[in-house]
């Protein structure tokens, strides 16, 4: 197997040349593949993309998104999902077919202000987002602490197969929803623990471009917890 | 007034000690605003200028946005104690020529069909001006746009040249725009060898035209390779790994 060869970029810097694909964040100028964000481009056999460290969330389909209801019409909700685009849900996607604005009230289901969980349904160059909630842990979030972090560093704070958040899970004993677009909601039993749950998110953040991190959030939540933390297996 | 002593001595050293292919000094931060999406500071000689991009956002007015690509706004702004008499904040001629060049200098690198009906905001507040502030605020907004994650072709470096006392220099300063005889705003793309603002003003023969071209596109050259240690220094400082879930 070919080599991942790996490297940090600014807009502009040349990644590939010659017969290689772009991937993501690349674009092919000549006969050339440069990067076009700042981030850690990898060349492999698929083909040459950047890996970017900052920029705002773009929507895409299938992804979790944490959105607050900003508005609603007679027939959806408009919801702010930290993006350039507004979310729109469906009254239909909530209520069901039968759905009538004359018939229900949709501020039963979620009034201005609430936080929710979604998913995004549809979403393309011509339209703004179509989001649902017709899925298992979607809908309204009742409570929690709201946490906003980089969109770019959600993969992080996922991390390897799920072993970041697993391990802040574990040792705060909360629950953690992450939302694609940088949106976090904490809860849990002891406010502690969310508390504690809510400076490893941060710490996430500030040095998601360092190396060894999971062991050092490890170590942080062992020293303020006082508990050894089980291995999980990768 | 007539100037009694000469803009560039007999050795070659011009009126701030710099010799004649020599930049001012040059200093570059990133992301020094925290409310905006992407920031840059730069100091080139005495300009002092801050830069904070906001977007893609959603555009208002709605009817301003195009259904194929992001509109990109510039606001070039000279702050009332940026020159020596108090300037009137409200945005003259000048500065909105000058804004209206930016962003024709900032478009051809900015890939904007990748982010339809949206919005793109390049504030250039000049704190301090010392000549050659268009060059310092195009290569600062660069810098501030790849800060704010916004995909680019290239980045867009900028510097001038100009004819001082019948000799080509580079970078001239305040006095030398003045009194010089010519003055080349430059922004140039430096991967893709491509310039993306020109102006002159003043008068070249046409030996002296290609000269203070390539001069100035030397010192673009330059002005990248600090915006590119800038950048570096900001996302990647020295320990680096690279992780997550992808």
């Amino acid at each position: 197997m070919q080599e991942i060869k790996r490297k940090y970029v600014v807009p502009g810097d040349l990644i590939a040349d010659g017969n290689v694909r772009p991937v993501s964040n690349a674009v092919r100028i000549g006969d050339k593949i440069f990067a076009t964000r700042i981030g850690i481009a990898e060349v492999s056999r698929e083909g040459a993309r950047v890996i970017p460290l900052s920029g705002v969330y773009i929507p895409k389909v299938g992804d979790l998104v944490i959105g607050k209801i900003i508005d609603h019409s007679a027939m959806a909700w408009e919801v702010n999902i930290y993006s350039c685009f507004p979310g729109h849900l469906p009254a239909q996607d909530v209520f069901g077919r039968e759905f009538s604005s004359a018939r229900d009230d949709m501020t039963a289901k979620f009034r201005v202000g609430d936080m929710i969980a979604c998913k995004i349904a549809a979403f393309d160059r011509s339209r703004d987002p179509l989001l649902t909630v017709a899925d298992k842990d979607l809908g309204k979030i009742a409570k929690g602490e709201i946490v906003r972090i980089s969109p770019t560093r959600v993969p992080r704070l996922i991390g390897k197969r799920g072993s970041m958040i697993q391990t802040i899970e574990q040792s705060t004993k909360c629950g953690i929803i992450i939302g694609q677009n940088g949106i976090t909601v904490v809860s849990g039993p002891a406010a502690d623990g969310v508390l504690l749950a809510v400076k490893a998110i941060k710490m996430v953040e500030e040095e998601a471009h360092t190396a060894n991190l999971t062991q050092r959030v490890k170590d942080m939540l062992q020293s303020e917890t006082g508990e050894k933390i089980e291995q999980i297996d990768q | 007034m007539k100037r009694l002593s000469k803009l560039i001595n007999e050795q070659g050293i011009r009126t701030d000690g710099r010799k004649i292919d020599e930049l001012r000094p040059i200093k570059i931060e990133v992301g020094v605003l925290k409310n905006a999406d992407g920031s840059a500071y730069i100091e080139f000689g005495k300009n002092k200028i801050i830069v904070a991009v906001y977007g893609p956002k959603e555009v208002h007015p709605k009817h301003m946005a195009l259904p194929d690509r992001s509109v990109l706004r510039c606001r070039y702004h000279m702050s009332p104690f940026s020159v020596q008499e108090r300037k009137n904040p409200a945005p003259s001629r000048r500065e909105i020529e000058i804004s209206k060049v930016t962003r024709e200098a900032l478009e051809p690198a900015l890939m904007l069909d990748d982010y339809p009906r949206t919005a793109i905001d390049v504030y250039i507040e000049v704190l301090q001006a010392d000549g050659g502030s268009r060059c310092t605020g195009i290569a600062a907004a660069s810098v501030a746009l790849a800060d704010a994650g916004i995909n680019m072709r290239d980045m867009v470096a900028a510097c001038a040249a100009g004819k001082v006392d019948d000799t080509i220099v580079l970078d001239i300063n305040d006095e030398e725009d003045k009194e010089g005889k010519a003055d080349m705003p430059i922004a140039y793309l430096p991967n893709l060898n491509q310039v993306s603002l020109m102006q002159v003003d003043g008068i070249l023969s046409k030996e002296e035209y290609g000269k203070c071209l390539d001069t100035a596109i030397e010192g673009c050259k330059k002005v990248y390779q600090l915006q590119k240690e800038a950048l570096m220094k900001k996302y990647f400082g020295d320990e680096v790994d690279v992780g997550g879930s992808e």
